[in-house]
């Protein structure tokens, strides 16, 4: 049975009894047994998974109405609720929370008739880039062991890439979805601010981010929006997309397309000469694809890192207060505390990204800094927007490589923060300013992962798969050695 | 010249649900941590869903004060730990860049002076703290959440009080108007609070923080200007800071000064997308709102003629009010309104008598019938409201089950004076020497009747038999 097969791909053969849901499940199962014990993707597995799947199987052979999914494995990141399930944002903080409730994209899945496999690993409440700052151990990139998988989303992106699953979702922030997914060569999705319910998943920093989909094609990802998208009275934040099919007219192709190449983002000097030549490469499968590329400037671009680390930092100073180990946490006696010490004593559990990032998100908007740091950074995003929003009156994408480099080796950069945050230099512009991007994995040079990076306007996802796909085509990639 | 200021925090409780979750507005039934979900709970991954009827709510009150009220409306979250805080801050409003909360610049007038409304906003009540024994010994401290996220409405007045009693007028005025306008109930233990603060001539502003009830503000109010007086007398500056109301000692202390430096790192909440309050929804609010108790006192005095200290105590009563408007018809609305103020307020003067109260318009206008067409005496109706109140049995059959029918046979009248000239032969020279004393008379007759004579025609019967 081959494990690395597409979403879409699993369907047909299951319809056409070629496997069971409970074959299939059972070898996927065996897969992270072997392999995961190296690339540590999984935090947790569904102790029920191969029952979840035999329902399924059930409900195939009785005929009953089964739903879209097919019972196909996927992958969660684990900061996302699921009754009665650990959901720890990979933080010693939350190691033992069970969740009450489950979240709006896992019951969408879940009434689709998707399996889940387990929990996967993501730096502490998702800040970070590589993984290494889970509390419970990073993620191994599946094409090199000793390589960073990306983050914060790495073990979301690793399981897929290692055949651990067919797909999973992961939450962007400043690029968690896409980031790994370049790293680990997957398609990464960042939907529009408001497709995807956030009800269920832990807030980082609630005004940009989004959860979204980890594939192994970009079909699969529209497929998977198709299951979790739309508005959800459990958040009001979300809005009507009308139902839309994304998979419908998704190899339409982009002849006569406009296509921006961002200066900014591919020029920078943070970018590496074999990101620079793919890039160079990706916008010649553009053009051969009829569409005509152009470069466009966006001035506030070299701003923006400073303005998402402000505003992040803020808002998860805000996010993050309510760990005080009073209502919910982990063992610690009380006595002798009073409140103040009682709640720094357990916040102490806290990793040094996190408490980087809380203790930045305390100076940023207090009185007499706010000023300088928080509104400052919030002008920032209202210019980028309105920059944007200007770009996409002339171009129907704007393309950049994923991520400025190829992945690094484990400890490479992580004494580095500013060089870690510079990672994020091509994906926060889409968390800034809301809008959709996806990443498609484009090249494997010296056995590492690039990826290509288009965004496109708001709730235009369905332009941006038909682009997506027209360059996933052009593409012709090894299968991961593991 | 002392200065006061108000800011009055009342809770929405005629609202079904909490501001941003579906549990109770209403907590007050359950069991301690009974009345909480996800989201009230503040839990990882859970969103707040903002109640409308409660931005409806609050925004009647804005306009009810007179208010400005902007088109569009935000929420903000206010930093800080405490431990009856979920989330370690609190949703709440701001006007920081324009108008962003519910109203502000309105006014109410106090005794021919306006006190401004600077600002009504809408928030999220934090749970309740319960220390085992005295706050400051505790080794115990207890956190109810069931009071989590229920819909607060904050009203911050401009310091244009000038006395303490000023400030107690126009927190009754207040109470009544939330009551009147139906969103909630100002009687109940901790749905409407309020802090003040006081500065005097030459002072710095003080802060009055922990005040339980009405009755408190007014003697913290009071303790503080003498306190402040005595300082300045001596020569001692008055700092500016925030003291709390300590009602064991009845006298306010200087709080710690870390609560006064607190940096709440306001910024807005974006889980909660910007409402829109179009003129159409402001519109219909302004139509269903009900009659203000002014306009509804003017009314009253204008049409009917009713004394204003009458027409004052019906108006800003609901209960009352509603008795009145279904009882009364043009011409015996003023004796009606008569009735309710000597009488019925007498057995019904809490709220809790008026929800067990039988009583129904229909009884008071009957009353009031049986006392015009001189069928009873108004001594009688009162003995029937008791009976009525408790029984809600028809006016009609509780009038002739207690005997109740004036006595105006001047015949029947006249052989009960005769035997009370005989019994009472003192009083009758009285009377004949000093007519004044003539109702000792009238009294003795009331007495054996039991109040059912025709008090004007005992009279006239007396003073002819005196003659004779």
């Amino acid at each position: 049975m081959n494990l690395n097969t597409s979403i879409l791909k699993y369907i047909e053969d299951v319809k056409s009894g070629i496997f069971t849901v409970e074959e299939f499940t059972a070898e996927t199962l065996q897969r992270i047994k072997d392999v995961d014990g190296d690339v540590h993707a999984y935090l947790s597995l569904n102790d029920s998974v191969l029952n979840d799947a035999k329902l399924i199987d059930q409900k195939i052979a009785s005929g009953e109405k089964i739903g879209q999914c097919y019972g196909f494995p996927i992958s969660i990141k684990d900061n996302i609720c699921i009754t009665g399930t650990k959901t720890t944002c990979a933080s010693k903080i939350l190691e033992n929370f069970i969740a009450p409730y489950t979240a709006t994209v896992i019951n969408r899945l879940q009434n689709e008739d998707a399996v889940i496999t387990g929990k996967t690993n993501l730096d502490e409440f998702a800040m970070g880039l590589t993984t290494e700052f889970s509390a419970f151990g990073p993620t191994k990139n599946p094409w090199n062991l000793d390589y960073v998988p990306g983050g914060s989303s790495g073990g979301s992106a690793a399981s897929v890439a290692a055949n651990e699953c067919l797909a999973s979702l992961g939450s962007d922030t400043g690029g968690s979805v896409r980031n790994p997914a370049s790293f680990c060569s997957v398609v990464g999705l960042k939907p529009t601010y408001g497709l995807i319910s956030r009800y269920g998943l832990i807030s980082y920093a609630n005004s940009i981010e989004q959860i979204g989909p980890m594939t192994k094609t970009v079909k699969d990802s529209a497929f998977l929006l198709n299951v979790i998208a739309g508005q959800d009275a459990n958040d009001d934040t979300t809005i009507n997309n009308d139902n839309v099919n994304y998979l419908e007219d998704i190899e339409d192709g982009i002849e006569g397309k406009k296509i921006g190449i961002i200066k900014e983002m591919t020029t920078s000097d943070g970018l590496s000469s074999e990101v620079s030549t793919a890039t160079k490469d990706a916008i010649g499968d553009f053009e051969s694809l009829g569409a005509s590329c152009e470069e466009v400037t966006l001035p506030t671009i070299p701003y923006t890192v400073a303005a998402y680390y402000t505003i992040t930092s803020t808002e998860a100073g805000s996010n993050l207060a309510r760990y005080d180990n009073i209502r919910y946490g982990y063992e610690l006696e009380s006595e002798g505390y009073e409140y103040n010490s009682y709640i720094s004593k357990s916040r102490a559990k806290f990793g040094p990204e996190v408490t980087r990032r809380i203790i930045l998100g305390g100076f940023v908007p207090s009185a007499g800094h706010a000023g300088k740091y928080f509104l400052k950074a919030l002008k920032v995003k209202s210019k980028l927007i309105s920059e944007i929003n200007k770009a996409f009156e002339k171009f129907d994408y704007l393309i950049s490589p994923t991520a400025p480099v190829q992945p690094f080796k484990f400890g490479e950069k992580i004494d580095d923060p500013v060089t870690l945050m510079l990672l994020d230099y091509n994906t926060v512009t889409a968390n800034l300013t809301g809008k959709p991007a996806i990443s498609v994995p484009y090249r494997v040079i010296n056995g590492l992962p690039i990826g290509m990076q288009i965004m496109a306007n708001s709730l235009n996802e369905k332009l941006l798969f038909q682009s997506a796909y027209a360059l996933e085509s052009k593409t012709n990639l090894p299968e991961v050695p593991l | 010249m002392t200065k006061i200021g108000l800011e009055i925090h009342c809770q929405l409780t005629k609202l079904e649900s909490k501001l941003f979750c579906s549990c109770k507005a209403n907590y007050r039934e359950f069991e301690p941590n009974h009345n909480i979900c996800p989201v009230c709970m503040g839990l990882p991954g859970s969103l707040p869903r903002l109640n409308q009827k409660a931005v409806e709510s609050a925004t009647s009150i804005a306009l009810a004060l007179t208010c400005d009220t902007p088109e569009k409306i935000a929420f903000f979250r206010k930093n800080y730990f405490y431990p009856d805080l979920p989330k370690n801050f609190q949703i709440t409003q701001l006007n920081v860049y324009g108008d962003m909360s519910v109203g502000g610049e309105g006014y109410v007038s106090v005794e021919d002076k306006k006190i401004k409304i600077r600002r009504i906003q809408l928030e999220e009540d934090p749970g309740r703290i319960i220390y085992e024994g005295a706050s400051e010994r505790t080794k115990i401290t207890l956190v109810d959440y069931n009071r989590a996220g229920t819909p607060l409405v904050e009203i911050v007045t401009d310091p244009d009080f000038e006395s303490p009693r000023q400030v107690r007028v126009f927190l009754n005025i207040l109470s009544d108007l939330l009551e009147n306008l139906g969103v909630a109930e100002p009687g109940l233990e901790g749905a409407m609070r309020a802090d003040g603060n006081v500065s005097i001539e030459g002072g710095n502003k003080v802060e009055i923080k922990n005040i339980g009830s009405f009755h408190d503000l007014e003697k913290a109010l009071h303790f503080e200007i003498t306190r402040q007086q005595s300082l300045f007398e001596r020569d001692i500056e008055i700092a500016q800071e925030t003291r709390h109301w300590d009602d064991r000692r009845k006298i306010t202390v200087s709080s710690r000064s870390k609560e006064e430096d607190q940096d709440y790192r306001y910024f807005l909440e974006n889980d909660i997308p910007w409402v829109k309050i179009d003129q159409s929804t402001r519109d219909r609010l302004k139509e269903n709102m009900p009659e203000s108790i002014s306009s509804k006192k003017e009314r009253y005095i204008e049409k009917f003629d009713i004394a204003p200290q009458v027409a004052d105590i019906i108006a800003s009563d609901r209960y009352y009010s509603k008795l009145f408007e279904n009882a009364y018809s043009d011409n015996n609305a003023k004796d009606i309104a008569n009735l309710i103020t000597t009488d019925v307020i007498g057995f019904i003067d809490t709220k809790e008598k008026q929800q067990n109260s039988k009583i129904t318009s229909k009884h008071l206008s009957d009353l009031v019938d049986a006392i015009n067409s001189k069928t009873i005496t108004r001594n009688s109706a009162k003995v029937a409201l008791q009976e009525i109140v408790k029984s809600g049995k028809d006016t009609k059959f509780v009038l002739d089950e207690m005997d109740l029918g004036q006595v105006s046979d001047s015949s029947e009248i006249d052989t009960i004076i005769s035997k009370i000239f005989e019994d009472e032969k003192q009083a009758v020279i009285d009377a004949k020497e000093r007519p004044e004393t003539v109702n000792f008379l009238v009294g003795k007759v009331m007495q054996k009747t039991k109040g059912k004579a025709d008090p004007a025609k005992t009279l006239e019967l007396i003073k002819s038999k005196l003659n004779q």
